[in-house]
This record gives structure tokens, C-alpha cells and sequence, in this order.
């Protein structure tokens, strides 16, 4: 039964976004018996309505309201109103992701540590470890059922997989496998196995790939106190006079302005529209911002250090037929200072179908050299590379001072500009990348520039000390109380490693700490 | 291993979603300019052979017909219609060609020979608003059309037919054992 709580109603946690962080955190409450509003801007799909079409599936999913950008990055100059290809539905982005499940390396948790004092960047230890992050892991595996953890076996390798473990073990990468995916190899929870569809990126037709939109949120309903309510975009959050948030200020599907109270707010509307709503939110007690004070909100943008490389090849591959991300390479994930850089990358499957091939693989681009690639198509193979990238403190999400949504509300501008770390990463990476497909025959490798941002971090981050971040070791503000931040805008740092299972193992926990405040009336 | 057919052509008509296409082509037109969703009925300008030969010159696949690159405009064409002021930047598109092969050859755009001279044309007016506007139309506009899928051997949409675990994911045969 389907909640429906009252707008007065101030006992009730207020939960911005659906994704991975909302989605689980409001479903991780609602089985504690806690009453939630889960406030979704986007609208609610269902699987049936998903569609094996690139450019329909983006009209459908994308967040495409109005955001700008600067930078050095060749995002601004390519795709200047399209810093991120994230998702505006119920569900969030893990309608998209691809399920890889990766956990951070131990050392990952402390890069300031491990990696020293690096210029320009401002590296910080996360104030929590990998031994307390063990079981909610676990946990978080568990819930989503990741292949190569739980006695879940490894999804079976594609064509394109095969290109990349040939070539991988070839020049003797040795940790080579089908990854650890949140896409069930067998029948798990209520949901069917993967049936090797591919358009992993435009909502999984069959649900073997984790999604809250079929797992967490009705399971979260089905206990009758979580309400998600669609097509509610959010505007700012009010407080009282001792500075605690009071309410969400929303604008419901009819357009309407609604003001829900909340005893607790729980922001997870991802790295650029969670800042923008704490900035949105400025009021005279927070002139620069709710939960701003020390003036981070929005900084330390991160997006990992991406690229992808193809692989031409003289026989077919059709590396589209099946899981987009259908197998990893973890030898270069290590951090190894002698590679010319601190931190190490992931390289990862990917494919694209013919549209968003020609739109991405070099933005721009024009004439027979261009063509000649796509003209070989169904002989390509690809792999997608991420890694950690630096965090800056004027690689920031801020408002526009002229670009207002439509509902009147300053939009986000994302600055990024690429660390010289990053940069060394990503030339080593196209390098590596380009050996595995030589390795086997290639007859023409590509490298092609970060796409639209699909890992967005750290725009309010968790430290150890206040003056140092956002969020403290909960993801909760260190200024405002009952406001906490449950998506992966409190990163630290970013580590090599696809950011979901992270977020989702950070939402158990700090659902877990959440009700335990509850109950004893701590917030 | 089961080859793509490249020769099929099903109908790209039959197939177009119709409901709240033209919101969603508005909607992203500004982040993909000439991105589509589906296909329009084509209008005057997709008949002018100057935007054609340019359309393929920029494209060139030797594999596609002349319809696919005229269908790929009348699409832009179409959904720049309500916006003037590109409308009358791709009208005069035709002009401001001819003037750059002028300029470069002493005649006309259609009246170059060779692909490679005409790309030396349109080099000189990369950074014009006009070839900005019809490249990025195109490279969306063209490559979306179904009809031309298979003869890149992309297969499209495969839900429905049950995915590939049964129809070919893992059949590669030639990489080394």
C-alpha cells in the first residue's frame, strides 16, 4: 500500500531524487518503519516504456533542462549545455549506468596519505576507511545482487569482451574478467537474467540490471511509508531561526508550488543539482548557501578521467550485440608513481550504436578520415577508461548569474579544467588501451574524448573537520543538523572505480545512523 | 558467425514513434543542434544538389544513396523551420557555397570535380554559422535514420527480438586461441 502522507506533515524525512543514493536510502528507512516523501523532479517510467533507440531513449531519460559550462574542458566547446549525460526520471541514473560494482581500493579511502601533497589539487583524506566500509559493501552487494561477489557467477563475455581479454592477456594484464555487475546472470529477487539485449544506457528492457525504479522503490512503497512523488522538482529548502531545515519548496506536475515539511532533509539529486539546490536555497542566516559556511559547496567538482578507445579490426566484432560494460581490465588500477601520475584507471567495455558513435567519437570531426571508421562499424571494439581524478577547488558547480531555469531558478554552471595529473593518466591510458586492440590485430585504433560527464562527484564533499568540507563521516552537514547529502556529491575523492556501489553502500549506512538519531531523538 | 545483413532495408515510416516526438526534438534541439527523432516530410531546401553534394562530402559513405543525405536535410530543414533565423541561414547556404568555390576555383560548388578540391572549399568556411548548423544537423540527422543502419551492419533495436543471447553475442570465431 502506497503511502500518502500530508504536506504538514513535519515527522516525515524529506528525500530529494530517486537514483542510486535517494532510491536506497528512502527504501532503507521505509523498512525501518520511518515515514518518507521522496521528491523525484524527473517522471516515472516503467520498463515497458524503455526503448532500444539511442536518440528516443535520451529525449525520454536525459536531464536536458537548461545548465552551462567553462573549463578548459572540450566539454564546453562541444557540448556547452551538456555537462552530463544524467538521467531525469524515478530511478535517477541507475536507469543508465552500465552496473559495474566495483569497491574502492583500500588506499583509495586516503589519497591525501597515500599520495602526498600533489599541486593544485586539494586531496583529502575521507574521515571513514575501508574496514568500516567492508560490510556495507556487503551489504550493498548483496541488495544488488553483484555478480563475482555472493556465489553470483561472472556474466558470460560478449564480442567485445572477447576482443579486449585477447588482447589484455596478450601484452599480459593478468586481473581480466567479466567484471562485477549489478545485471543478474541468473534469476535473482524477483528479477530475470540477463538476456544480452545491449542498451544497458538506455533502461534495461528485461530489469536483470539493478535499478531503484524496480527494486528499492517498490519495495519501499510496499511497506507503506515511503511516498515517491514524480514531477516534483525541487527549489530550495527552507529552515527556522536556528537555522534546522524545516521544508522542501517544490513544483508539483501541475505546475503548482507546494511546500512539504520535513523533520530531516536528504538531498541526492546528484554532484550538480544538489549543490545548486543548497546554493538556490541561500537565505540571511546562510548568505552564501544552506550548509555553506565554509564556503565548499559545489567545489571539488570531479567527473573521473575518462576517454575511450576503438579498436578497427579486419574480421567483424558487432561489439553492440549484449552488456555494454562487459568486462574490465584492473592491472592499471594500482597506484604506481612510476607510471607518471598518483591513483590508476579502470579500462572498461563499451559501445555505442551508430548514432551516438557519430555524435561522440570526435566531436566536431568531418570528412573521409571520419567516416572510414564508422564505415567499419560492425568491426570495432571498445573500451572505456576510468579513473581518479584530482580534486580542485575551482572545479566548481556555481549559479549562473544569468541563465535561469524554467522555473525561474538561477541554473548550475559546471567549471572543470583538467588537472596535469589527469592528463597524464589519460595519455598513458589511450596508450594501454591502443596496445590491447594492437595486441590482436587492429588495423586502426581511435581514441575519442570524454563523453558528456556520467560519474559526477564530490561537489559537497565529507571531511573529517568542518572548514575542510560539506558533510561530516555520516553525509551530514556539519552545519544544518538534520540536512544530510546521500549521493556522490559527499566523495571525498573520486578512486578509479564507477561510482554506484559506493553511493549505495554509503546510503545503508547513513540510513542505519540516521535512524538510530531518530530513535533516540537526537534530529 | 551470424553476419549483420547489410542488404535489408525495412521502413523506416512504419516504425516512427509518433507521440511527443516534436516536443523531444525541441526540447534537446538547442543541446544536439539537428538532432531528430524522426523523420519529416522534406521540403524545398532538401532538394537543392549543392546542400546534397555538401551533406556528402561532409559524410561521404559510398555505401548510401543520395535520398539518405537528402532525407538527413529535409530532417534539419524541418526542424529549424520555426526558428528564422537559422531557416534563413540554411536558405542561403547554397549562395554563400557557391561564393567559397568562387573564391577558391573560380566556379561554382557543384561544378568541382573532385571530393577532396570541395573539401578544400569547405575548410574556408568551417567556422561560418551555416556549415556549423549543417554539420552538426547531419551528424545526428543522418546517422538516426534506420533505413541505413544495416548497411553498417548495426542491427538497431533487439529486445524484441528476444536480445542475443540466442542470436550471436559471443560468436566471435577469429581471435587467437
Amino acid at each position: 500500500m502506497t503511502a500518502k502522507f500530508d504536506l504538514n506533515d513535519d515527522s516525515v524525512v524529506v528525500v530529494v531524487g530517486s537514483g542510486a543514493g535517494g532510491g536506497t536510502l528512502a527504501n532503507e528507512l521505509a523498512q525501518k518503519g520511518i515515514k518518507v516523501v521522496c521528491l523525484e523532479a524527473g517522471k516515472r517510467y516503467e520498463i515497458a516504456d524503455f526503448v532500444n533507440d539511442e536518440w528516443e531513449s535520451f529525449g525520454q531519460l536525459a536531464w536536458t533542462d537548461r545548465r552551462t559550462t567553462s573549463g578548459s574542458w572540450r566539454i564546453a566547446t562541444d557540448f556547452p549545455e551538456l555537462p552530463a549525460w544524467i538521467v531525469k526520471a524515478v530511478g535517477g541514473t541507475t536507469t543508465h549506468w552500465a552496473g559495474a560494482s566495483l569497491r574502492f581500493q583500500d588506499h583509495e579511502w586516503k589519497a591525501r596519505t597515500t599520495y602526498g601533497d600533489i599541486a593544485g589539487a586539494a586531496l583529502l583524506d575521507w574521515p571513514i576507511d575501508a574496514a568500516e566500509m567492508a560490510p556495507w559493501y556487503a551489504a550493498a552487494e548483496f541488495r544488488m545482487g553483484t555478480t563475482g561477489t555472493n556465489g553470483i557467477p561472472r556474466l558470460p563475455g560478449n564480442n567485445n569482451f572477447k576482443v579486449l581479454h585477447a588482447g589484455a592477456t596478450k601484452i599480459g594484464y593478468k586481473e581480466v574478467h567479466t567484471g562485477n555487475m549489478s545485471i543478474n546472470s541468473q534469476p535473482r529477487d524477483g528479477r530475470g537474467a540477463c538476456q544480452q539485449i545491449g542498451f544497458c544506457f538506455q533502461g534495461c528492457k528485461s530489469g536483470a540490471k539493478w535499478s531503484t525504479l524496480y527494486t528499492e522503490i517498490p519495495k519501499g512503497e510496499a511497506t507503506g511509508k515511503l511516498e515517491v512523488r514524480a514531477e516534483c522538482h525541487v527549489l530550495r529548502i527552507e529552515h527556522d531561526a536556528r537555522g534546522r531545515a524545516t521544508a522542501a519548496i517544490y513544483v508539483d506536475a501541475d505546475g503548482k508550488i507546494q511546500r512539504q515539511r520535513a523533520r530531516v532533509v536528504a538531498i541526492a539529486g546528484n554532484s550538480i543539482e544538489s549543490p545548486r539546490l543548497l546554493l538556490n536555497s541561500a537565505s540571511s542566516l546562510f548568505p552564501h548557501g544552506l550548509a555553506n559556511g565554509a564556503g565548499h559547496v559545489g567545489r571539488h567538482y570531479m567527473r573521473h578521467t575518462t576517454g575511450t578507445v576503438w579498436g578497427i579490426f579486419d574480421k567483424p566484432v558487432h561489439m553492440y550485440r549484449g552488456t555494454v560494460m562487459a568486462g574490465i581490465v584492473r592491472d592499471e588500477a594500482r597506484h604506481e608513481p612510476s607510471r607518471g601520475y598518483v591513483g590508476g584507471f579502470e579500462m572498461e567495455t563499451i559501445s555505442l550504436g551508430l548514432p551516438f558513435l557519430a555524435a561522440f567519437m570526435n566531436p566536431g570531426a568531418w570528412g573521409r578520415d571520419f567516416t572510414s571508421a564508422l564505415d567499419r562499424y560492425d568491426h570495432m571494439a571498445g573500451l572505456w577508461i576510468v579513473g581518479e581524478d584530482m580534486p580542485q577547488a575551482n572545479n566548481r558547480v556555481t549559479l549562473s548569474s544569468e541563465v535561469k531555469d524554467q522555473h525561474g531558478m538561477p541554473v548550475a554552471n559546471v567549471h572543470y579544467d583538467d588537472h596535469a595529473n589527469d592528463l597524464a593518466m589519460r595519455a598513458h591510458a589511450y596508450k594501454q588501451g591502443e596496445a590491447i586492440y594492437n595486441a590482436v590485430g587492429a588495423t586502426r585504433t581511435i581514441v575519442t574524448p570524454p563523453y558528456p560527464s556520467t560519474h559526477n562527484l564530490g561537489t559537497n564533499r565529507m571531511s573529517g573537520r568542518p572548514e575542510d568540507g560539506v558533510v561530516d563521516r555520516w553525509g551530514r552537514s556539519h552545519e544544518v543538523s538534520n540536512l544530510f547529502i546521500s549521493d556522490g556529491s559527499q566523495f571525498t575523492t573520486s578512486a578509479a572505480e564507477n561510482p554506484t556501489l559506493t553511493i549505495v553502500a554509503l546510503a545503508l549506512r547513513q540510513a542505519e545512523h540516521l535512524a538510530g538519531l531518530m530513535s533516540r531523538n537526537e534530529v | 558467425m551470424h553476419i549483420a545483413d547489410r542488404t535489408s532495408n525495412f521502413d523506416r515510416r512504419t516504425l516512427i514513434v509518433g507521440s511527443g516526438t516534436a516536443v523531444l526534438m525541441a526540447s534537446a534541439a538547442t543541446l544536439f543542434p539537428g538532432r531528430v527523432l524522426a523523420q519529416s516530410v522534406p521540403t524545398g531546401l532538401a532538394d537543392s544538389n549543392s546542400l546534397i553534394r555538401m551533406a556528402r562530402d561532409l559524410f561521404p559513405h559510398d555505401r548510401l544513396g543520395d535520398d539518405q543525405y537528402q532525407h538527413a536535410i529535409a530532417t534539419i530543414a524541418d526542424q529549424l523551420a520555426a526558428d528564422a533565423s537559422k531557416n534563413q541561414l540554411l536558405r542561403a547556404g547554397a549562395a554563400l557555397l557557391d561564393d567559397a568555390a568562387r573564391r577558391k576555383y573560380g566556379r561554382p560548388y557543384l561544378a568541382i570535380e573532385h571530393e577532396q578540391d570541395r573539401a578544400l572549399v569547405l575548410k574556408t568556411i568551417e567556422s561560418s554559422d551555416f556549415f556549423k548548423t549543417l554539420r552538426s544537423g547531419l551528424v545526428t540527422s543522418l546517422y538516426n535514420q534506420q533505413t541505413l543502419w544495416s548497411r553498417f551492419g548495426y542491427e538497431g533495436s533487439s529486445a524484441e527480438k528476444g536480445g542475443y543471447i540466442r542470436r550471436g553475442f559471443d560468436d566471435i570465431d577469429w581471435l587467437p586461441a
